[in-house]
């Protein structure tokens, strides 16, 4: 049986999944015996500690690692092992099949390139078996094999593994899930792992060994359009490099680059790396690469490069399938963290949908919470615009995870991109953006003018709040202290930009914000820090600020919000009960350098 | 040398994520293989530059020439290090014929969780690699330490695609492992592919013995082996089936689990 192999330099993660005792340990003890892959004296040794508890002797014990697992029985965590077989180390992730220990399974698929999941003949398809099938699918782990174990238990009989293999591919066919094979195997016994089996003429498919060989290496996400979710901008020397990692096609110097969701535009200049001789002019899915840009534009981590003719989704809103592993409850209106890619902004629940039954994929309706380790169709809301891509055509950046607290609680997948409504706002700003006809100086050569960054202070509040009086005082002491401020009064807009307007227009108010955004637009892209008030808007000022802030973002808005009693207020503002001019100027001032800072 | 880049690649992910997310960080490097390699990674990652201080727990039993090749090493790439011992240990005759379990954690787990303290270290880069040992093969990425510096294998954080824990409560740190998914083997090839300076207490130099792994003189022992350049080593490698830390006196018995649990690298 154990023939000596050279070890091998490839690699491929592989997990092993299924209903607990289903036999996952023991085929792992055969495939690592049965390739020659355990050092010497490992068998002797387990073998040795069976006699001396006086257990008969099994491939399972070989793996479990600790000795607390043994008295329980169980696989408590992901234990990554390896084994070679024919030029490739297979690092296989064992994931505990225990109910309670999903996280650790969901660790280790999450990692896999590629999946076994068993299945115990005598038993049949388990709980277990299934939702670890919905789950893998999730996760988005294509490639998989189903192993329906102990077929000796069963005398290996052709009718017992073709019932198991029709439910089962019944119930994967529900999501759409195909496995690459079913194979009906003795783990321990040895047939159908390495060798073919003797006992099963009528099956004429793979050995398990045979089926992993079978599997490939990272599908081709290289001929898929550009994903690059920035990481990082670095100036540790005279280069500013934007780090990231290619999660989808191809970056090439010379390429003209978008950045969603500020629409930012630029072109990549070089592509840097440490010892590589000569430079690389390209970098394509799963590099870390580093690009230096030809121009000094303010992107940071969280947004994603893409080219123009294929850019990912905008919104602040997004429907998803989620899977929970968090102690307490989600619930619904509580404030999570949500990551996409590597952009990290809070987030809410703002409806869950259903929870779907993994045994049966029932849906249940009506519910406030998920529970762990249960899965839902949720809606997510997040705090600002958030770039991204349907599950179905990208992988990274069509996933996320939920943080509760410190932990990562769950994680999920976008089925669907959920229209809010700056929706038309953002489409604008995007177009406006993109045909933007820039002059010789940049946005970098003002502020390196001028000492400071653009940005807007706005003032919002009832009536008669005060807020005038202070963005009047606002200007008049930032352009005291040597910084370029202008007062954009809205009752001067009225005037003369929106003279043009209907009373019934103006009634609406959506198009006066929205010529007083875009006027706004233009005095920021001139450098200036523009202090504000809402009040030339009928709406609401929570609406109005919003749309301010769709209109000119990226630039930052820094809002103060007045109020004669304690109230809440609007999101993204800052709050404290007794301002001072001094205060806001800190804040702004605070707000201006930390974006020096991050350059 | 495609699944080298590969590695290489998710590594250098793992090394801007902790970079990003901890203000105040740390590389251990101990001189060996494993580490020095991570340090090539972090040069990798932030283009010829090492962002934070690489720290070294002197247990002050370590082989001579690790000092003298630490030294030399951190001059030429301008490297920050901080090297930190429990000298209250040692000056109570603390070393390994007392028990190696206990000489372990007083001078390397204890002299490290001193230095995580003092110096307020909220997250430390580590070259542990899952093939190693069994206890290593549970390991994360990006793995929590509570206030003692302890590891509760048994209640892990998830840890799903390219997201990790990167926050955590007061008081406690994060043990970052970029290595986690390289073999011995992969560790030599990419010493050879990009050529990185070794120590070369790895090499037989004619009395046809070699380190395959190393830690304090007392405890680690040299392998037969003739193995004289890293072609040598991959190729014995390819072929062996005696476990990389046969050498290590501490992994006898339990006493990784043990020694682990408590905060030891």
């Amino acid at each position: 049986m154990a023939e000596t192999v050279s070890k091998p330099s490839d690699n491929l993660n592989i997990v092993i999944v299924g209903h607990v005792d289903h036999g996952k340990s023991t085929l792992l003890g055969r495939l690592y015996a049965d390739t020659g892959s355990l050092p010497d004296g490992k068998l002797e040794k387990v073998q040795a500690i069976c006699r001396q508890q006086g257990k008969e002797f099994e491939y399972a014990f070989l793996f479990d690692a600790f000795l607390e697992e043994q008295e329980q029985g169980i696989t408590i965590d992901t234990a990554r092992t390896f084994f070679g077989w024919k030029g490739r180390y297979y690092i296989i992730i064992d994931a505990p099949g225990h109910k309670e220990f999903l996280k650790n399974m969901i660790s280790g698929a999450a990692r896999a390139e590629g999946a076994l999941l068993l299945i115990d003949a005598l038993e049949g398809v388990k709980e277990q078996s299934k939702k670890h099938g919905y789950l893998l699918s999730l996760l988005g782990v294509r490639q998989f094999a189903v192993v329906v174990n102990k077929m000796d238990l069963v005398g290996y009989r052709q009718d017992v593994f073709d019932g198991i293999e029709k439910e089962y591919r019944e119930f994967l066919g529900q999501f759409k899930a195909v496995p690459q094979q079913i194979i009906p195997v003795s783990a321990k016994l040895g047939d159908n792992i390495a060798n073919r089996s003797e006992q099963m003429p009528w099956y004429s498919g793979p050995t398990v060994l045979d089926a992993l060989s079978a599997f490939r290496k990272e599908p081709g996400r290289f001929e898929q359009p550009l994903r690059l979710p920035i990481q990082d901008v670095y100036k540790f020397d005279a280069r500013r490099i934007i780090t990231g990692r290619v999660t989808a096609g191809r970056v090439k110097v010379g390429d003209s680059l978008v950045f969603s969701p500020s629409n930012k535009r630029a072109t990549v200049k070089s592509i840097e790396a440490f010892n590589v001789e000569p430079s690389p002019v390209e970098g394509h899915a799963g590099q870390s690469v580093g690009v230096t840009l030809d121009e000094q534009i303010f992107v940071e981590r969280g947004e994603v490069a893409s080219h123009q003719d294929a850019l990912p989704l905008v919104s602040t809103a997004f429907r998803a399938n989620v899977f929970w592993l968090g102690r307490k409850p989600l619930e619904r209106g509580r404030r999570y963290q949500l990551r996409v890619a590597t952009k990290e902004v809070d987030c809410e629940v703002a409806t869950i949908h259903r929870i779907i039954d993994t045994m049966d994929l029932a849906q249940q309706q009506g519910s406030h919470v998920v529970n762990k380790n249960q899965v839902a169709e949720l809606t997510i809301r997040a705090k600002t615009p958030v770039a991204f891509d349907l599950s179905a055509s990208f992988e990274s950046t069509g996933r996320f995870v939920l943080v509760d607290e410190y932990d990562i609680a769950g994680g999920g997948i976008v089925t669907e991109l959920v229209h809010d409504d700056q929706e038309f706002l953002r489409e604008e700003a995007r177009q406006r953006d993109f045909a933007w006809v820039k002059g010789q100086v940049g946005v970098e050569d003002r502020a390196q003018q001028y000492g400071h960054r653009a940005a807007i202070v706005l003032v919002t509040g009832g009536r008669h709040t005060g807020k005038s009086f202070l963005a009047r005082t606002i200007e008049a002491r930032l352009v005291a202290d040597g910084r370029h401020a202008y007062l954009l009064d809205g009752e001067n807009l009225r005037r003369g930009l929106d003279a043009d307007l209907s009373e019934g227009e103006r009634g609406q108010a959506t198009e006066m914000a929205r010529r007083y955004g875009e006027v706004a637009r233009l005095l920021v892209d001139t450098g200036l820090i523009v202090v504000s008030t809402t009040n030339p808007f009928g709406m609401a000022y929570v609406e109005a600020a919003q749309v301010i802030r769709t209109l000119v973002h990226p630039v930052p808005v820094i809002a103060v919000h007045m109020s004669k009693t304690p109230e809440e207020a609007p999101p993204n503002t800052t709050r404290r009960s007794i301002w001072s001019i001094k205060f806001i100027k800190g804040v702004a001032l605070d707000q201006i350098r930390k974006t020096d800072r991050t350059e | 040398m495609q699944h080298l880049r590969q590695l290489e690649d998710q590594s250098v992910y793992i090394l801007r994520e902790a970079y990003k997310h901890f203000d105040n960080l740390a590389m251990l490097w101990s001189m060996g293989k494993d580490s020095t390699v991570l340090l090539w990674l972090a040069r990798k990652a932030f283009f010829g530059h090492v962002p934070f201080p690489l720290l070294h727990v002197d247990t002050s039993y370590k082989i001579p020439a690790m000092i003298e090749y630490r030294d030399r090493v951190a001059r030429e790439w301008g490297l920050k290090l901080v090297v930190g011992q429990n000298k209250e240990a040692l000056a109570a005759g603390m070393n390994h014929t007392l028990g190696r379990v206990n000489c372990c954690t007083a001078l390397k787990t204890n002299g490290l969780k001193q230095l995580i303290e003092q110096k307020g270290y909220t997250g430390i880069i580590l070259g542990v690699r899952a093939d190693e040992e069994g206890t290593r093969a549970k390991e994360r990425y990006f793995s929590p330490r509570d206030k003692h510096g302890d590891w509760d294998f048994r209640d892990q954080p998830p840890e799903l695609w390219d997201q990790f824990k990167t926050t955590f409560p007061p008081g406690t740190h994060i043990r970052i492992h970029p290595l986690l998914d390289w073999t011995e083997i992969n560790i030599w090839e990419y010493i050879k592919f990009e050529n990185i300076p070794f120590i070369d207490l790895y090499l037989d130099k004619g009395d046809g013995t070699r380190y395959r792994s190393l830690g304090c003189a007392p405890c680690t022992t040299p392998i037969k082996s003739t193995a004289k350049s890293v072609d040598d080593i991959i190729e014995e490698l390819r072929h062996t089936t005696v476990a990389e830390r046969s050498g290590r006196a501490q992994d006898e018995g339990r006493g990784m689990e043990l020694l682990r649990k408590d905060g030891y690298m």
